[in-house]
């Protein structure tokens, strides 16, 4: 039943995959490509990455299909005929895939208990966080307290990017105040220019 | 037996939903595919929670849920507005006229 689910999971992923590259509508690309990542947070859930999925579901779904229709407001909403011959594109896509298909060759199977990354520290955290941390998400206890510097570190890394958004999108507000302030006339035309992007951060 | 056929009928009306979204004519049909998949997805966590008899990650589908929820929030909003940050006083005033 497992198989079955994978085989349905990937063809319906294939297919919306092609279905965004044949989409000539921007909207529709934006809507093809939140289901995208919704099938691909179902194929995460099969593989047992229930966080992964819902960070894949979060991001992929739900803020990049907002950011993108903030694009959308901005810009056109049919795409343009392309210049370039496709040949080239598929060329280094299918030189890519094959690379990396050829990469995952000598990896372990899935679930090999005698896998280096499951022999090296990983019977070391099973023995030792039950007594130490007592938490049952092992992965949870290595994030937050065994890694939790890196994790800090992260947090900062995350947070400095933020701040640095709000800091380059507020500086647009001061052009909003004047324009209120200034020319009513235009309304229309500075409508378009802000308020996009800033709540979504 | 019973969650394996709920499954397959769930792949079904997936597949069913995907049509609409490819082919949909207007907007609206897109949004309420992926709006309706959506959905399909947490009944896909949830079925596959207890065909595997592990259903410990219901709470994660009703995370799911609210995502969706707000999702289909800010394509409506991007409809109505033409926009989905916040708006200025003057767009708002012509909007609902307070």
């Amino acid at each position: 039943m497992n198989t079955l689910i994978d085989i349905v999971v990937f063809t319906m992923l294939v297919t919306t995959a092609l279905a965004v590259v044949r989409t000539h509508s921007l909207f529709a690309t934006v809507m093809l490509s939140g289901v995208f990542s919704l099938l691909s947070a179902l194929l995460f859930v099969t593989l047992d990455a229930v966080d992964v999925a819902f960070t894949e579901a979060a991001v992929g779904a739900g803020i990049s299909t907002v950011l993108m229709l903030g694009t959308l407001a901005l810009t056109a909403r049919s795409e343009k005929p392309s210049s370039h011959s496709p040949l080239i594109p598929l060329l280094v896509v299918l030189v890519t895939g094959a690379v990396l298909v050829y990469g995952t060759l000598d990896m372990p199977a899935f679930g090999d208990a005698l896998a280096p990354a499951m022999t090296h520290v990983a019977p070391d955290y099973i023995a030792r966080s039950p007594a130490e941390i007592d938490v049952p998400n092992i992965v949870t206890a290595i994030l937050a307290s065994y890694r939790g510097f890196d994790t800090l570190g992260e947090t900062a890394v995350v947070f400095t990017a933020g701040m640095s958004v709000l800091l380059l999108i507020s500086g647009r507000r001061i052009t909003r105040a004047e324009a209120e302030k200034g020319a009513t006339g235009n309304a229309k035309g500075t409508d378009d220019a802000i308020g996009d992007g800033s709540d979504e951060t | 037996m019973m969650f394996a056929a709920a499954m397959i009928l769930l792949f079904a009306a997936m597949v069913l939903v995907l049509v609409r979204l490819y082919r949909g004519p207007t907007l609206y049909d897109r949004v309420l595919a992926v709006n309706a998949f959506g959905t399909h997805t947490v009944l896909f966590i949830g079925i596959h929670g207890f065909l595997n008899d592990r259903p410990d990650f219901l709470d994660i589908a009703l995370l799911y849920a609210l995502i969706n929820f707000v999702g289909t929030i800010a394509v409506l909003k991007f409809f109505r507005y033409r926009k989905i940050g916040d708006m200025s006083p003057l767009a708002r005033r012509e909007e609902t006229g307070l």
